[in-house]
């Protein structure tokens, strides 16, 4: 189990390590003078002087890409030159909105998909069935930020239970800030829940055929209780590995759909750090998108060791 | 080959897929109207007999706009399907013909790229480039490369043992012959299946980062732009945000249907949860 656990965390700083540098390569080597590309071609050349020094270019980039990863270790993520902030701080003001919005619309779509799915393999070949996978079929097909605005108009204009958009913080209102959050969470997570749904119905359907069921019923227990007390602990195994790579494309989600209810979160702080070409606050946000990403998958890899101890023993992978 | 009859949503699929292929293809020779023709007189028309499916905020007649926009998404993903296969699948074949140091370099490499969601590529060229189709194009592909580089390891592997490659191999082939003469027509149908998923998968992406701007670019339109342009209005004309988001969800469930049937149709065995990729 030790090993198993040295070798996943291996992976994951060698992964963070790597991206880093593609990431440092790509912001700070490539645009050459990156104080003239901030500033532009008609920036004076004493601005652009003043931004160098400010941005420490004077050093040779090994020196550069080391002080920026042993600075995050020490949680400076660096200046934002145009918010005239540290970058950790905006971070963390918008990860506040983005990742209760993205926890939310997970445990949305666990709470969604999951009993759909058991619901369905129970229910093979019936109606019911039918009609869940047509459900998941279409759930799939729709792009999560159109059925936020597809939920905006009826459940915002229509019936005006909640909010059209717009974020109140925390700490002014938190009853009112979790209302914001409902229709965005949900617009997240229809998608999710219908890949959850299909995953969770092939996996049972294909443990209900296994012979530790079979044992289970000859010694009296109901298909029901069977399938309950054995199968779904089973059959979340695959779940779980979906669940890791879902999260990630959550956070991917979470950035473009908070555009559609003006969410103060982590996108909003991107796109307008992009067309501001503050590339420190990009660098900052992307590297903690990746943390969010390669953390989940470390996590997963991790629940699937305690699982299915077989993997943590065996030689991993 | 009579079990492809069995399959109606195979032909559903890949009827309504074709249907708006060949609605993207007529759009190049031909639309009701020019897209870039503005008529602010106009806006905000509903359907009628001269603009069959009405015009959007600046005039624009919407059927030419989702028949060019459907053009721009198809081609978009097919691109990045073509970026995917195009490197994933040789590099799977390596990966399961030489086996060891090259295997395992493939299979971090490409846990590596699954760390790079497709919005967080398209950040970092939009950051650099400024936006374009082309970045969308890209992050897509290099998000694909990875799928399409497990899906060709996992099929190779299962011909790898098969007899008529100890015989290619006792015939004095090498590996990389081995992979290309016999392994890669016998996975095809599998990298075919999966181009299919990943090109509704990257419709979908393609209408993501178009829709906050790292995408398509106007005076072009695509499916998520056309999104993007409602955004303002979409309260008083919800018409300019469906009619968009109806054609991709027609198009993305089309591919699946095919997909799936396609895979069902070539490989009954096949029927697994693959595929379940996201992409943006």
């Amino acid at each position: 189990m030790t090993l198993f656990l040295v070798r996943r965390l291996a992976g994951f700083a060698v992964t963070l390590l790597v991206a880093a540098a593609v990431i440092f390569f790509l912001l700070d080597l490539l645009p050459g003078n990156a104080a003239r590309f901030i500033l532009g071609m008609n920036a004076s050349p004493e601005a652009v002087a003043r931004l160098h020094a400010q941005l420490g270019l004077d050093a040779p980039a090994h020196e550069r890409f080391f002080g920026w990863i042993g600075g995050m270790l020490s949680g400076d993520f660096g200046m934002s030159y145009t918010q005239n902030a540290p970058v950790a701080q905006l971070i963390a003001e918008r990860l506040a909105v983005t990742l209760p919005l993205t926890v939310l619309a997970m445990v949305l779509s666990m709470a969604i998909g999951l009993p759909l799915g058991i619901l369905a393999a129970r229910r093979r070949g019936k109606p019911t069935d039918t009609g869940i996978m047509l459900l998941a079929q279409a759930g799939i097909a729709v792009p999560n930020f159109w059925f936020g605005m597809l939920l905006t108009l009826v459940f915002a204009v229509g019936l005006r239970w909640l909010p059209t958009g717009g974020f109140t913080p925390w700490n002014e209102d938190p009853a009112a800030a979790a209302r914001g959050l409902i229709l965005p969470g949900l617009a997240l997570a229809l998608p999710q829940a219908s890949i959850l749904a299909r995953v969770m119905r092939t996996a049972l359907i294909d443990v209900q055929g296994q012979d530790f069921i079979r044992t289970a019923r000859a010694k009296g227990m109901t298909m029901g209780e069977a399938v309950w007390r054995h199968g779904v602990r089973n059959a979340l195994l695959p779940v779980l590995t979906i669940l890791g790579l879902q999260f990630a494309f959550l956070i991917a989600g979470t950035i473009i759909v908070e555009n559609v209810f003006y969410l103060p979160g982590l996108g909003r702080l991107i796109f307008t750090a992009i067309s501001e070409r503050d590339l420190i606050l990009v660098r900052g946000a992307v590297i903690v998108l990746i943390i969010g990403v390669t953390l989940t998958m470390l996590l997963v890899d991790l629940a699937y060791g305690l699982v299915d101890p077989r993997l943590s023993q065996g030689a991993g992978r | 080959m009579t079990h492809w009859r069995l399959h109606p949503s195979l032909w559903l699929g890949l009827g309504a897929g074709l249907f708006f292929a060949l609605l993207a293809l007529v759009s190049l020779v031909w639309t009701p109207f020019p897209i870039e023709e503005i008529n602010i007189g106009r806006r905000f028309q509903g359907p009628g007999p001269v603009h069959w499916l009405g015009t959007d905020h600046l005039g624009r007649d919407m059927t030419s706009l989702i028949m060019a926009g459907t053009f721009t998404s198809f081609l978009v993903s097919a691109l990045a399907v073509a970026i995917g296969a195009g490197i994933g699948v040789p590099l799977g074949l390596l990966a399961a013909s030489w086996g060891g140091v090259p295997e395992w370099l493939v299979l971090r490499f490409s846990d590596f790229l699954f760390a790079f969601p497709a919005i967080i590529v398209a950040i970092l060229i939009t950051a650099l480039f400024g936006p374009g189709a082309i970045n969308a194009v890209l992050a897509i592909g290099i998000f694909n490369i990875p799928v399409f580089a497990r899906v060709a390891r996992g099929g190779a592997l299962s011909f790898k043992t098969l007899d008529f490659i100890a015989a290619a191999r006792l015939a004095g082939m090498g590996n990389g012959e081995i992979a290309f003469r016999h392994l890669l027509p016998n996975i095809m149908s599998l990298v075919i299946v999966q181009g299919t998923i990943q090109l509704s998968l990257g419709i979908l992406a393609e209408a993501g980062l178009s829709y906050v701007g790292l995408g398509t670019q106007p005076p072009a339109t695509s499916l998520g732009l056309m999104l993007r342009d409602a955004q303002g209005v979409f309260l008083i004309h919800p018409w300019l945000s469906v009619l968009p988001g109806l054609s991709i969800v027609a198009i993305v469930i089309a591919l699946n249907l095919a997909g799936d049937g396609l895979r069902d149709a070539i490989d009954p065995r096949l029927r697994a949860e693959s595929g379940t990729y996201g992409a943006a």
